[in-house]
């Protein structure tokens, strides 16, 4: 069956092989030492190369992965053996120029457990079970930060109404207990 | 957010390992999660502990039932705030703990809200979220708004319904094939996104009408896609569509080739190389159209971008084993890419180059892998010794050099896999080339004087007990074999004392010397080697005296088991022991299935130059065995050859029937391999009725019938003709199924007792000239020529009319005459006007047949042949002009 390109996972690494981000989408791996043991393998495999100029390629276990590096992080992205490689690494360089974008450019491990919320939105945007929902760096990191903290509305500035919706629950619960 | 969410640890104030995360707790998190019952929400804080509840699922961390149901209704809680940003860390939070249906309704009505709102942020993620959670009954009532969400002006919102729409086509198909009106919509769209995903989604609901997914395809190539991953998407549809219509399509241009050429020149590289791709995936693709794409690949071999080159040079591998004349052109390019940083593309590079490589330039390829050998992975030196060994099949001359580079690596470090496909290679090796079997022996011995792995260490000590008796000199392995009965572990020990007693058995010179060795063995410490060692005392017999051993005693120990290990296994445990011993004559030798077949059906390619004659001796071993085992065929002699299995259904039929043609001296066998596809059916008293009146000189002599056939456990069933002796007679069978069908009750797998009887037509079944020929391959195409006698040299001239092309006449004639091709020579360059030929095997009644096929074109596109047959029977010869005569 001719079939729609597909992601089996994004893996974004720090310099040691472990985690600060990583999205699943396919059910290969069934739980999460298949999935640590597959990164660490991953992540032996790949160390040595220099994949911070130029996206890198290597095949392992059947699979296709595309990876970059930048300061001590390592971005993964996985595919099927038969993928077409080009897409991968759109997707990959999607994910990268975001995270670079997001975080204004001072992109490293610290910056990015500082942002994970940020990097755990834009990994949403990206692709969703497995599909490629959007590659344009821009417009990924743009709608992962399309909120900012500073933004938030106080209890103040709630309307009458929310007000006194979050007081009739408070009541009722109360009353219930 | 310059606090810390944790207070750092002081003994770690090591910079570089701060992490906010730091000493993060489960538990306490969990407490912190509180926050979100708040009447009073800090959107900011609740978005920190959702961080953190992420980043702990994310480490791997799990939720009992109860935390898990605890987070996600204080999360629902959330949907209160109008805070944007922590609003998309609650849809990721909830998509993440995958609620479960009676949690589901909690958020539905709040998710459903968003899906109206105007903001579309919220639309577009609140339908992603309540797609992935929600089951079909709420699906019905959010439909409508999925419909509209589809062909919504926002690109955002309408890819996420799209998207959801693909994922919910795998549970609900239903439904989601009711919206065919606005995903066709949508795929006119001038997002990119949106484009490329309603076009997915739009092929995957017609994927079972071929009619619909052509006129689609039809439709879009003229020209109104922008998206490059939609692009890619409709060259993959494409190439669907060109490998269905193929069949009904023999002549003339390939329909849609045009639109794959033109792909080549798109700007997007990821579409360039989707069309390189499917180009070189044809079918029976002709060099013609192979050259465009092959160019642009080879422009991709010089890029700068790893991940282009080793794209590239994947592709053009894979070409190399079908049509490696087409990928000559790129060798330099190629050969630079040997020392590519990437390790990847250099095994690549390496093993094309190992499989478009001409004679003269074996050697100085050799010298540029043995270099590269050592810093490579085990994993690629697989790779590259599997290319060695079909290299070294294509120019047996060579042999001495890519032995011997073989044996070199041999003695390197290496794991088991690498060693194993060596041994593996070189056994192969020894086994196709003659003239490499001594020095390959002596490699393998070496080898075992110091090898570390028993699996290996046994094999080929049972290898040698078959090959080593053999040679010019056998005496010179028994050192080697009795060194490991000292040096060695017990099973090592066990393995060499059976290969000594082959070496007794076989040469009686050597017989005395075998018996002093036996006999120390009877000392060993371990009871299987004196077990061993005593049996063989006793079979050899004869006291160790120079005598010819009995030809029982050889059928012993160099026959094979004629039955199934899994039967003889049954057989002892069920056997009890009392008075009378146990009889192997009573385990029963049928084969209960045969994978073997079913293996080698689907997907049976041509693999070209590489094909090592590697695969059948087993696979006739095989047949033969389980020939020999039904009566009614043992008294038909040896077996000849048997054809590989031919399609007698199409595919996803209800019984999937394939025939394997078993020929005799005097006798042919049509092995029919019956798969019942149906779950509710079980097959009875299957039989296969065949129509000879098209085949004269055959008479239906015997058949089989195959008791009873159960879904999706393959059977087999026989029907045995005789013909006249040694003489090649061809025809054409028509082929009927017969059966009784029972119905089975799917849930408790009983069947009815009572069935009725039916019929199911059979495609024909031919049976023709090239089943009497054996591929044998002659590594000296010339000497073997030579020493042919030349008298029995027939020599004639054939015009072929009109062909496609020259390779395809020359593929048209191997087959007719079902020979190996030698030398490579079956392999025409591009753009020739004349090619040579060389093929041998051996024809019934064994005799060696050798042919040389001189091929010229005569016009633009007629073909003319001349045909030297030489063998060592003259009547051989001239039926082999009958044959090519009456094609």
């Amino acid at each position: 069956m001719e079939s729609c390109p597909s992601i089996k996972n994004i893996l974004l690494l720090d310099s040691e092989g472990n985690r600060v981000a990583v999205k699943y989408y396919s059910d290969e791996w069934p739980n999460n030492s298949a999935k640590e043991a597959f990164e660490k393998s991953l992540f032996t495999k790949t160390q040595k190369t220099n994949a911070r100029t130029e996206a890198e390629i290597a095949m392992f276990e059947s699979h296709i992965i595309v990876y970059k590096f930048v300061q001590d992080l390592h971005f993964f992205v996985t595919g099927a053996e038969n993928e077409n490689e080009l897409i991968l690494v759109t997707a990959l360089q999607g994910f990268f120029d975001a995270v670079g974008l997001l975080l204004r450019g001072t992109v490293d491990k610290k910056e990015a457990l500082e942002n994970l919320d940020l990097i755990l939105l834009c990994l949403d945007e990206i692709v969703d079970g497995g599909i490629i929902l959007e590659t344009d760096a821009n417009v990924i990191a743009g709608k992962a930060a399309s909120h900012s903290i500073d933004a938030a509305a106080p209890l103040s500035e709630q309307t009458i109404s929310q007000a006194l919706a979050t007081a009739r629950e408070h009541l009722a619960r109360s009353l219930l207990k | 957010m310059a606090q810390p969410l944790v207070k750092k640890d002081d003994d770690r104030d090591d910079e570089a390992d701060y992490s906010p995360f730091l000493g993060i707790e489960k538990g306490a998190v969990l407490q912190e999660a509180r926050v979100f019952n708040d009447p009073q929400l800090d959107p900011r804080r609740c978005s920190q502990v959702i961080t953190k509840l992420l980043y702990l699922l994310n480490q791997g961390e799990t939720f009992t039932k109860v935390e898990a149901t605890e987070v996600f209704f204080s999360v629902t809680k959330l949907f209160q705030s109008k805070d944007i940003g922590l609003r998309r860390m609650v849809y990721v939070m909830i998509k993440e703990l995958s609620p479960s249906a009676d949690e589901v309704i909690i958020v539905t009505s709040s998710l459903m809200k968003d899906m109206t709102s105007k903001t579309d942020m919220y639309r577009a993620n609140a339908i992603r979220v309540l797609c992935r959670i929600t089951d079909g009954t709420l699906l019905t009532q959010i439909e409508r708004y999925l419909k509209q969400a589809i062909v919504d002006k926002n690109p955002v919102v309408a890819s996420a319904a799209l998207v959801s729409g693909i994922h919910l086509l795998q549970t609900n198909p239903e439904i989601v094939k009711r919206w065919s009106n606005e995903v066709q919509e949508a795929v006119q769209s001038r997002a990119a996104l949106v484009q490329f995903h309603a076009l997915a989604l739009l092929h995957q609901i017609r994927q079972n009408d071929r009619l619909a997914v052509n006129k689609l395809v039809s439709s879009l190539t003229k020209g109104s896609v922008r998206s490059p991953l939609a692009q890619c998407l409709l060259i993959r549809y494409t190439s669907q569509v060109i490998r269905e219509s193929a069949n009904n399509n023999q002549t003339g241009d390939r329909p849609f080739y045009d639109f794959l050429e033109g792909c080549l020149r798109h700007k997007a590289e990821m579409v360039i190389f989707e069309a390189a791709r499917a180009i070189t995936e044809l079918n029976g693709v002709t060099s013609r159209e192979l050259t465009p794409a092959i160019t642009v690949l080879q422009l991709f071999l010089s890029s700068s971008k790893p991940v282009l080159r080793f794209a590239a040079v994947r592709t053009l591998n894979k070409v190399a084993m079908t049509h490696p004349m087409a990928v000559t052109n790129c060798n330099i390019d190629m050969e630079s890419l040997i020392s590519d940083q990437n390790r990847s593309i250099a095994t690549l590079a390496i093993t094309t180059l190992l499989k478009t490589g001409n004679e003269s330039s074996v050697d100085r390829l050799m010298k540029q892998i043995t270099n590269f050998m050592s810093d490579i992975a085990d994993e690629f030196k697989i790779v590259v010794v599997e290319a060695i060994r079909s290299l070294c099949l294509k120019f047996p001359l060579k042999h001495r050099s890519l032995m011997n580079f073989l044996s070199n690596i041999l003695r390197e470090e290496g794991g088991f896999e690498y060693k194993k496909a060596i041994v593996d290679s070189i056994v192969i090796l020894i086994r196709d080339i003659p003239e490499a079997k001594e020095s390959g022996l002596l490699h393998l011995c070496e080898f075992i004087e110091d090898c570390e792995f028993t699996y290996l260490s046994t094999q080929i000590l049972h290898f040698l007990g078959i090959e080593g008796p053999k040679t010019s000199d056998p005496s010179k392995y028994i050192r080697y074999i009795y060194n490991r009965v000292h040096l060695e572990n017990a099973t090592v020990r066990a393995g060499a004392v059976s290969t000594l007693a082959k070496f007794g058995a076989m040469v009686d010179t050597l017989k005395p010397r075998v018996f002093v060795l036996l006999r120390r063995c009877l000392f060993d410490n371990d009871d299987e080697v004196r077990d061993r060692a005593t049996l063989y005392l006793n079979t050899l017999g004869g006291d160790g005296a120079v005598v010819e051993t009995g030809e029982d005693v050889k059928e012993f120990l160099f026959g094979s088991l004629d039955i199934p290990l899994v039967n003889l296994e049954n057989s002892l445990k069920n056997y009890e022991p009392s008075e009378e011993s146990f009889d192997i004559n009573s385990v029963p030798k049928e084969v209960k299935t045969q994978p073997l077949a079913e293996k080698k059906a689907p997907g049976k390619k041509p693999t070209g130059l590489g094909a090592p004659p590697a695969g059948p001796p087993s696979t006739v071993d095989a047949y033969e065995k389980l020939l020999s085992s039904i009566l009614e065929f043992s008294n038909f002699g040896k077996l000849f050859k048997s054809s590989a299995p031919v399609e007698l259904t199409e595919a996803e039929t209800e019984y999937a029937v394939n025939v394997v043609k078993h020929i005799f001296d005097g006798h042919v066998v049509f092995q029919y391999n019956c798969t019942n596809t149906i779950p509710e059916q079980l097959l009875e008293n299957v039989t296969v009725i065949v129509d000879a009146s098209e085949a004269e000189e055959f008479a239906e002599v015997a058949s089989k019938p195959l008791r009873s056939l159960p879904y999706d456990s393959p059977g087999q069933t026989f029907v045995a003709f005789e013909k006249p002796e040694g003489v090649p007679a061809v025809g054409k069978f028509s082929n009927m199924l017969r059966f009784i069908v029972k119905e089975v009750d799917p849930s408790t797998g009983e069947a009815e007792d009572d069935g009725v009887e039916d019929e199911y037509q059979l495609e024909e079944l031919e049976v023709v000239a090239a089943d009497y020929m054996l591929k044998v391959g002659v590594s000296n195409f010339r000497n073997a020529w030579e020493t042919m006698d030349a008298d029995c040299e027939r020599v004639d001239e054939y015009g072929l009319g009109p062909r496609e092309s020259l390779a395809e006449a020359v593929n048209a004639v191997i087959n007719l005459l079902g020979m190996q091709p030698c030398e490579g020579t079956e392999v025409v360059p591009n753009n020739s006007r004349s090619h040579t030929c060389l093929l041998s095997g051996v024809y019934i009644g064994n005799v060696k047949v050798l042919v040389r096929l001189q091929f010229g074109l005569d016009g633009p596109k007629d073909v003319a042949m001349k045909l030297a047959v030489r063998s060592e029977d003259e009547a051989v010869s001239d039926a082999i002009h009958e044959i090519v005569a009456s094609g």
